[in-house]
């Protein structure tokens, strides 16, 4: 899903930039923290990110992605408990 | 087995499950080395937190276009130029 | 700016933004779970982001302008992008090679990532959104010439095109070939010539509007 290269695909490139919200510099550079408490490399970013179900990774936006290997990692590693975010996050 | 500059090599056309850094579609391709990069942690392992090593050599490998894709539009000398390890490579002739 | 950035010992639900998505609060709950945690500091972050807004491609524009003015720099940059980035104050970020590619009459290089978004954010700032879209990933290794054709570019007949895909630790930076007519300019009015798609290979630079009005 994540290996492009060559795939057949009629969708013009769409050229319409955006500038990064807080939230997305934000991640960029929580992983960069991350990396740097021995954490998370670059290579456990992006097998993370290859690990997310098809259907979502297409959906999700680039830094989407980044925050669901973010998760992932620090959820394998014992960091955060399964639920514990979704929890903070509960009104 | 080391490669050198102008050497045809072959892409292993291998399945890897888990991460790995060869494209799908080189897989099975054949080109010429570019140029020697210097030696890297091996991202496979690296992925799972290992720590990578040993480090394996990486080679900007060239291929021509019309030899990856069958229906290649652009020019005949058009070229493709990879990033590719060392352990995915094989002499070619 | 949406985020609230000051110093609070107790935490709080973040402020939602209605323009952003769910992963807005998610990301900023996740930070303060973190520094709680004593995983990373707040200021470790910060630091971070300050590095990220801080890059831009007038950084790589800057590299260009001296290639094309002092040969000598030029070879230095070919042989060791970082190296020469260092030189003129530049940063090249924590991506352990870049590599600058040369176009000539004969050669023209674009680049992309396709398995994902390696792109050299020290010199060019973050990559662009349709630089890490599928259809490019897709199709700037398979129909390049499709993909230039979109962005305006055609190249002469006799022009070799070469793709690099970066899929390993290699960042590629393409150095465009100087427009015709700009053998007066000043370096600093060369730079200027230089945009971030140029040095990632899908246009080149115009030569300046001649002057008028």
């Amino acid at each position: 899903m994540h290996d492009r290269g060559g795939w057949p695909t009629d969708a013009p490139i769409d050229r319409s930039e955006h500038e990064l919200a807080d939230w997305e510099v934000l991640t960029d550079a929580l992983v960069g923290a991350l990396s740097r408490s021995g954490l998370m490399n670059v290579d456990q970013l992006r097998r993370g990110i290859e690990s997310m179900p098809p259907d979502e990774y297409e959906r999700a936006s680039y830094y989407e992605r980044w925050l669901f290997s973010i998760e992932t990692r620090l959820t394998e590693e014992g960091v955060l408990a399964p639920g514990e975010l979704d929890a903070r996050l509960a009104p | 087995m080391s490669y050198r500059p102008g050497q045809r090599v072959r892409v292993d056309a291998r399945e890897h499950e888990g991460h790995h850094r060869t494209p799908a579609y080189l897989k099975g391709k054949t080109g010429t080395v570019e140029r020697t990069h210097a030696a890297f942690r091996n991202p496979e392992t690296r992925a799972y937190g290992g720590d990578g090593l040993p480090e394996q050599p990486l080679y900007l490998v060239g291929f021509a276009q019309r030899d990856v894709w069958p229906d290649y539009r652009g020019h005949a000398d058009d070229r493709l130029y990879v990033d590719v390890f060392e352990h995915w490579l094989r002499e070619a002739q | 700016m949406s985020d609230h950035d000051h110093d609070h010992e107790h935490d709080h639900a973040p402020i939602a933004d209605g323009d952003e998505p769910p992963a807005a609060a998610r990301v900023r709950a996740l930070e303060a779970l973190l520094v709680e945690k004593g995983v990373i500091t707040h200021e470790d972050v910060r630091e971070g982001i300050d590095w990220l807004v801080s890059r831009t491609p007038a950084d790589g524009a800057r590299v260009v302008a001296r290639a094309w003015v002092d040969p000598a720099y030029k070879e230095r940059l070919l042989a060791d992008g970082r190296a020469a980035a260092r030189e003129l104050g530049i940063d090249p970020g924590p991506a352990p090679v870049l590599v600058a590619v040369e176009n000539t009459e004969r050669v023209h290089h674009m680049v992309v990532c396709t398995l994902c978004s390696c792109y050299p954010r020290g010199l060019l700032g973050p990559p662009p959104d349709w630089y890490k879209s599928l259809p490019y990933r897709s199709r700037a290794v398979s129909d390049p010439r499709g993909v230039l054709a979109e962005f305006g570019t055609t190249l002469d007949d006799d022009v070799e095109l070469r793709v690099l895909d970066s899929t390993a630790d290699i960042r590629y930076l393409v150095v465009p070939r100087r427009p015709e007519g700009t053998h007066d300019l000043t370096e600093d009015d060369l730079a200027a010539l230089v945009t971030r798609d140029a040095m990632i290979g899908v246009v080149q630079p115009a030569a300046p509007a001649t002057a008028g009005a």
